[in-house]
């Protein structure tokens, strides 16, 4: 691919500087890609960043630089004057249930992802197909199914009732916290299986055979083998389920009730009812920022785990 | 004590083997479970879309049709559905060109950054939507453009690129880039190369990539939610008519008929991709 081609061949300098260096040929071939991407992506979380640091006056934009909106969403951490501390424990409640979930889909998608791996022959491709149909499904629709499910006159109230088991509805059901992460844990089941089966099919079997080999039994050899080396698709699994939970405004208003409210209510509301753009902005910045530290401290411990293991 | 009749034994057993143990144990039994934690709780939508009650709650009333004939029946619902379809058509060539463009350049050349290139695109699949959502929100306000299907469009391109590029780059590492490097080499040009060898031998991976990023901009709520104006998509339409319990059971009607498309839709698109990359993979089996 290399050698010159044999015709002479009239080019312009920028022909003869593609013919020559192959990654600017991919960088064009890439670049109409990347153009959407900072259009759409980059330009608008841009602009949302500025946003946060201006003031809305009812329908006008005041452009003038403030720390304002971030004196509200932060101000109760250092005492400001009037500022509530709802803010912060949203994003603490919103935190929290969201790493419940990752926490839960983990453990439950696991044995899947192993059985998945190792005890799977045969129709492999099927067992993939069917755990993820479920996820390209309408997320709405998935969420609005447990609201019948659990509701005061739902499937499990109605259906426990007219077998005589209890007379009154069961109110613990819906409208609260719990709720929420079971909801979060059903729609996101299918996402966390992927990246950990993924990390166990990648390890090479001689291993495992070696382990037995040395007289290993099942749990000794899974603990030191099958574990350490899938703990990559479990991080990836964990993130990808974290991330975008926390911001998730759509389970907690369908079944959270006032108790499973998350900052994604909140931020929502900013830019419906309470119309309030540039808090709306700061809050989700603060957001953004938030997880990001979570993220990067979670990275880093793991991290450290894994240098002592070595 | 190692013989030569010992080392001259067929070994026995094979590494998968020694890890397989009983197929059908416990981890059969939880797998199925789990198989119908992901089925069962959708399944209450059809079940309750047939009953002969207002009310969605057991026992069961009896079977009816009348909630689909109420469904049918709204302006509102068919106006949405149509502009589902149409932000679903355009949204899906453009974001399976966009994925294809992208895969192409991923899989044929070697570049700096390419790593962190595709780590880029694939962004909008872990930052949370409504940051997406709101962020296009602003940048539309502010440069005084009007929510439309268009808006919504845009988003929907946004998130469905990295699934275009993810199927896409899985089929084009399936077959050999040596077919490519023939026609290029036989005198075909880059552009009649690209449509005579790469994108049949593609085909199976660029269908697959259009159902499924039509399906995901069809179902899509959050972003859609904070873009849409005056005409609206199927999801938000669903989302209005929650508030309502008398239309309760034709929403579950609706619902069904979204489900059960969308499940045997991607259900195709799913078994066409991985068909066509494992028939093409010199190595599987």
């Amino acid at each position: 691919m290399t050698s010159p081609a044999p015709i002479v061949r009239q080019d312009s300098r920028i022909q003869r500087f593609f013919l020559r260096h192959e990654w600017a040929r991919g960088y064009a071939l890439l670049s109409p890609t990347l153009a959407v991407m900072v259009l759409a992506m980059c330009l608008p979380v841009f602009m949302l960043a500025a946003h946060s640091f201006w003031t809305q006056n009812y329908l006008t934009i005041d452009e003038t630089f403030t720390l304002a909106n971030y004196e509200q969403a932060l101000g109760w951490l250092w005492g400001a004057e009037g500022a509530k501390p709802i803010y912060i424990r949203l994003l603490w409640k919103s935190m929290q249930i969201s790493f419940g979930v990752t926490v839960t889909t983990l453990i439950l998608a696991y044995p899947f992802a192993y059985f998945l791996a190792f005890k799977v022959r045969r129709n492999k491709n099927l067992w993939i197909i069917l755990i993820s149909v479920p996820f390209l499904t309408s997320y709405l629709l998935r969420v609005f199914t447990w609201k019948i499910i659990l509701g005061f006159n739902g499937v499990i109230n109605s259906g426990l009732m007219s077998l005589g088991i209890i007379s009154e509805p069961l109110e613990f059901l819906l409208y609260n916290p719990t709720a929420v992460l079971i909801v979060l844990a059903h729609a996101w089941a299918a996402f966390a299986i992927l990246p950990i089966y993924v990390s166990l099919e990648k390890i090479d079997r001689s291993l495992l055979e070696a382990a037995t080999d040395l007289g290993d039994g099942p749990f000794r050899r899974f603990w030191r083998i099958t574990w350490p080396l899938s703990v990559p698709g479990v991080i990836a699994s964990g993130l990808l389920v974290f991330i975008p939970t926390v911001g998730d405004y759509v389970t907690p208003k369908l079944v959270g009730g006032t108790e499973g409210i998350m900052i994604g209510n909140i931020i929502q509301s900013q830019f419906g009812k309470a119309n309030n753009w540039p808090l709306g902005s700061a809050l989700s910045i603060v957001m953004a920022i938030a997880i990001t530290i979570v993220v990067l401290i979670f990275l880093y411990v793991m991290s450290l785990g894994r240098v002592r293991a070595k | 004590m190692s013989t030569r009749a010992d080392a001259g034994q067929p070994v026995e057993y094979s590494p998968s083997k020694v890890v397989e143990g009983n197929r059908y144990g416990w981890l059969f039994v939880y797998a199925v479970l789990y198989i119908a934690f992901l089925y069962v709780p959708p399944l209450f939508l059809p079940l309750f879309s047939f009953n002969d009650s207002i009310y969605v709650a057991f026992p069961i009333k009896g079977f009816t049709f009348e909630w689909y004939r109420q469904m049918a029946k709204s302006t509102g619902l068919l106006d949405a559905l149509y502009n589902s379809l149409k932000v679903g058509a355009v949204v899906c060539l453009a974001s399976t060109l966009f994925g294809m463009l992208a895969a192409k350049a991923m899989t044929r050349y070697t570049m700096p950054g390419k790593g962190p290139m595709a780590s880029f695109i694939m962004l909008p699949l872990v930052v949370p939507g409504i940051i997406l959502g709101i962020a296009l929100l602003v940048l539309t306000n502010q440069v005084g453009l009007e929510l439309s299907l268009f808006t919504i469009g845009v988003s929907h391109v946004l998130i469905c690129v990295p699934f275009g590029m993810l199927v896409l780059i899985s089929r084009l590492e399936g077959f050999d880039k040596s077919l490519e490097e023939a026609s290029l080499d036989l005198g075909v040009n880059a552009w009649k190369t690209f449509w005579r060898v790469t994108v049949p031998l593609a085909l199976p991976g660029i269908i697959a990539s259009i159902m499924l990023t039509f399906l995901i901009s069809f179902d899509e709520f959050i972003l859609a939610f904070f873009l849409a104006g005056n005409e609206v998509t199927l999801p938000i339409y669903i989302w209005s008519q929650l508030r309502f319990p008398a239309k309760l059971p034709s929403v579950l009607a609706l619902g069904t008929l979204i489900l059960t498309v969308t499940m045997v839709l991607v259900a195709v698109a799913e078994w066409i991709r991985r068909r066509g990359t494992a028939t093409t993979k010199p190595t599987a089996g």
